[in-house]
């Protein structure tokens, strides 16, 4: 329990750090939005400029503004979004949603993919199935993910015309079709992770395979079934854990490419928007999301080497 | 049977994707609007959205000319509706009797004072309050009929089209007890469906945010019926996704205003011909290298003039963009009607290029690059936006023409924030730079050419003339225009002006940029306006054949 408060204080710790460096970065980026009106409004005066840079509360340095935002922030507020002119709250909820969705169903196939073809590889390294298995990871590792989604859309879309090209529901009739609109980003987004998932996995259970208690189960006479699935499985999967554990904050902070290439109305590109748009509050509370997830996936995986693994549990 | 049940399940919810009523259409642009406000932050997407929606008093329409769109007659001095009230003017439009909002409420005059008064309020959030400014007063003469008193006589005194109307009976009561906390409250971004906040043919009836906007005919709409019971505005930002969503019927057609680049729908046009008709017409967005006339190089004239008669545009634009998109010789489009052909021009012509480079100095040195006489080499910069792929393929055209005459050409691509938000805004680029200018027709290029533009840091940085060029006939020629009423004296002061422009090069002109309208070849009526009123404001003339 105490260490998982002390990990809890040490993630406000890094929370708040990384709030700073994000306001400091932005604030530091060339250019703001109201610079950008002037270049694109002729008739925008040095008066306009002063009035809308008071409003915006973009003519207070940084730090102050970020102060402030702090200030609001243990009030229980994240602010309004410039950019949408409604409250952060809001701008961002369908979009977490929507990656939430996304990411989690593409992290599921990979994964369900990747590690019965990573365990497979592994029993039998050199046979004929490792080499392919290397082959397919080498192929997902390597292959852009845009270039992908391009292919999965020019083949199963606009040739085969199977499935939707982007967007998240059909606009007309019902507006139904999710599943179907579903299954292109999630198949792009799940063949570019099954590759490093594949290869860990088998790394793993190599690693495991040469162990002495791999050696005494065998020799006590579990079956070969049992060496892999009770002994040697489970020690191997504590390393995919932490690798599964840090994808967690990618499950809110989205995945820019595919969403933008598949029309995805996710977090990639609302914090992308945000983050180029200078709105500051909603970009800060998207990334911070996604790091937040990221601490508490770290938790997760801790939690999880404690199940998994005795010695842990025997730790001081 | 529970496979199969499954199985007819999975089949359904698979099913491939809908095929389209004809009395639906699905448009596809690139970019998503952030809020639907008319007044308040300007984006190309949200213009393009509301132009279904909303109609602004006067607009200029196709042919370049100013038109009613919500009054009854267009105000000219003529006939009587305008009259100058000492160093102003008073102007009078009655707004259309049939016009509504969709929830059954007239458009009236206190919407136009309600909308003045939005719009001039410091707090409010508009942006660009010079309209708002312009008028002092406005005298409303019953439910339909106000004057509007403007400060300054000018010759666009009836164009009102930056006066966007908002329902005065939805929209006061959110504004009136907090105007500074009125764009946070805005029944436009908190009830966006509401019929009452549109008075067009159409209305927002259904937003998925980042996604796409559905609209629907307007109930209370005066004006021709549209053609469309549905009409959905789907945001893709990727332009190969686009057009992989046209191909597969995702969308039916990409608007030019919003849509792929020229060489890529040229391509599209090649590969799919038969089921599209790609429009293109040029427009008046003016793609040219404004000049830093302050650095050594480029303050000389006979550089200026030598870098464009070196350059072969004409093939240029011929191969690139298949000849679509005219040569520019001023800032001033050829369908303008100010625009004046008589002025000079600079044809392709190396020899003579090199004759005033080496009038200025620049003699031809070691590995073919050009050096004066304290052994500088003639070597420019040219910056631009990156991701823009035509503006980098003339990029590569410029350097490779160039390069041909002893000059030497460094690219530099930076995001449209930096260069728009730091390195042109506030004069930092060193040579050239690269980009476009959007305008209205007749658009007196006060703020690009007159000295009191220069953005400085004591004025915020503000104006438009990043090039730092100050000449006092300019100056007047500006300063006569703008005032000038009589047509035919004002078009031969705009004749003078884009002389002048020619001679003095203060940035060179490349060409007219064209939007590409991707078209089913089965909608018709659809007419690319080229400026910056959209053509959905005639979207009741688009229709199914």
């Amino acid at each position: 329990m105490g260490v998982i408060l002390s990990r809890l204080l040490q993630s406000l710790a890094v929370l708040l750090a990384m709030s700073f460096a994000v306001y400091g970065l932005m604030g530091l980026m060339p250019g703001d939005p109201i610079d950008l009106m002037i270049a694109g409004d002729p008739h925008l005066t040095a008066a306009d400029a002063a009035r809308l840079k008071a409003l915006y509360g973009l003519d207070r340095p940084w730090t102050e503004r970020w102060a402030r935002w702090l200030g609001q922030l243990l009030q229980g507020e994240l602010g309004y979004s410039r950019l949408h002119a409604r409250p952060v709250i809001e701008a961002m909820g369908p979009a977490v949603l929507n990656t939430a969705t996304l990411m989690a169903a593409s992290l599921t196939l990979a994964l369900a993919i990747a590690l019965p073809l990573g365990i497979a590889a592994s029993l039998r390294p050199g046979s004929l199935l490792d080499g392919a298995v290397n082959l397919l990871a080498f192929a997902s590792v390597s292959l852009p993910v845009f270039w992908l989604g391009l292919m999965l859309i020019v083949v199963f879309a606009v040739e085969l015309a199977w499935l939707p090209a982007g967007g998240m529901t059909e606009v007309t009739g019902d507006g139904g079709g999710r599943l179907a609109h579903l299954v292109l980003p999630v198949s792009a987004l799940a063949l570019a992770g099954i590759g490093q998932y594949a290869r860990h996995m088998r790394a793993a259970m190599i690693n495991e395979a040469g162990h002495d208690y791999i050696r005494t189960a065998k020799a006590k006479g579990c079956s070969p079934r049992r060496v892999v699935l009770r002994h040697q499985l489970r020690n191997a999967l504590i390393p995919i854990t932490t690798i599964v554990a840090l994808e967690v904050g990618g499950l809110f902070s989205g995945a820019l490419i595919t969403e933008t290439v598949f029309a995805w109305p996710g977090m990639g590109r609302l914090i992308y928007d945000a983050v180029m748009g200078n709105d500051f509050n909603l970009a800060l509370s998207g990334l911070l999301l996604a790091t937040a997830m990221t601490l508490v996936g770290s938790i997760l995986a801790d939690l999880a080497y404690w199940r998994l693994d005795p010695r842990v549990r025997r730790m001081p | 049977m529970r496979r199969l049940l499954a199985a007819s399940l999975l089949t359904t919810m698979l099913a491939a994707p809908t095929v389209w009523a004809k009395d639906e259409l699905v448009i596809g642009i690139t970019q998503f609007p952030a809020t639907f406000n008319p007044s308040i932050e300007s984006m190309l997407a949200k213009t393009y959205v509301l132009a279904f929606a909303q109609r602004p008093v006067t607009a200029y329409d196709a042919s370049w000319r100013l038109s009613c769109l919500l009054c009854e007659t267009l105000p000219t001095l003529e006939n009587g509706l305008a009259k100058v009230e000492g160093k102003g003017i008073a102007v009078t439009y009655t707004l259309k009797a049939d016009a509504k909002w969709g929830d059954g409420q007239p458009v009236t005059s206190d919407d136009v004072v309600f909308s003045w008064t939005v719009g001039r309020h410091p707090q409010s959030g508009v942006a660009s309050a010079e309209l708002f400014r312009r008028i002092a007063s406005i005298d409303v003469k019953d439910a339909r009929t106000f004057t509007l008193h403007i400060d300054k006589l000018t010759f666009d005194y009836n164009a009102i089209n930056d006066l966007r109307l908002l329902p005065a009976h939805l929209e006061r009561s959110r504004f009136q007890p907090a105007p500074a906390e009125y764009r946070n409250r805005t029944a436009y971004d908190q009830d966006t469906t509401n019929p009452g906040l549109y008075n067009g043919p159409y209305r927002i009836a259904q937003v998925v945010q980042g996604s796409h906007v559905a609209l629907e005919p307007n109930a209370h709409w005066g004006g021709t019926k549209p053609a469309f019971k549905r009409i959905v505005i789907k945001a893709i930002e990727n332009t190969a996704s686009l057009e992989a969503n046209l191909l597969s019927g995702g969308v039916d057609m990409i608007a030019g205003e919003l849509g792929l680049p020229l060489d890529q729908s040229l391509a599209l046009e090649k590969r799919h011909g038969a089921r599209f008709a790609v429009i293109t017409k040029p427009s008046l967005t003016y793609e040219h290298l404004d000049l830093n006339l302050g650095s050594a190089v480029l303050g000389d004239i006979r550089t200026r003039r030598a870098l464009l008669l070196a350059l072969d545009r004409e093939s240029m634009t011929r191969q690139l963009f298949d000849g679509r998109q005219p040569v520019a010789h001023s800032m001033v489009p050829p369908p303008d009607w100010v625009h004046a052909d008589d002025i000079t021009r600079y044809p392709h012509d190396p020899a003579k290029a090199a004759a005033l480079l080496d009038e200025a100095g620049w003699k031809p040195g070691a590995g073919g690059i050009r050096v004066n006489a304290g052994g500088d080499k003639l070597a420019l910069e040219l910056v631009t936006t990156v991701g823009n792929r035509s503006r980098e393929l003339v990029a590569q055209v410029l350097q490779a023409q160039w390069r041909k005459l002893g000059i030497d050409l460094r690219i530099k691509t930076e995001p449209p924030r930096v260069l728009f938000g730091e390195t042109v805004t506030k004069r930092k680029f060193s040579h050239m730079a690269m980009f476009a200018w959007y305008s209205a027709p007749e658009n007196v290029p006060h703020s690009s050419l007159h000295s009191d533009a220069i953005p400085k840091a004591d004025n915020s940085w503000s104006g438009q003339n990043y090039t730092g060029y100050a000449n006092p006939a300019m100056d007047r020629l500006i300063g006569s225009i703008e005032t000038e009423l009589d047509r035919p004296r004002r078009k031969a002061l705009w004749r003078e002006l884009q002389a002048l422009y020619a001679e003095e090069l203060p940035a060179l002109p490349l060409y007219f940029r064209a939007d590409a309208f991707v078209l089913p070849k089965g909608l018709k009526g659809l007419e690319p306006t080229g400026h910056q009123d959209p053509s959905p404001y005639w979207v009741e003339s688009w229709r199914w054949e």
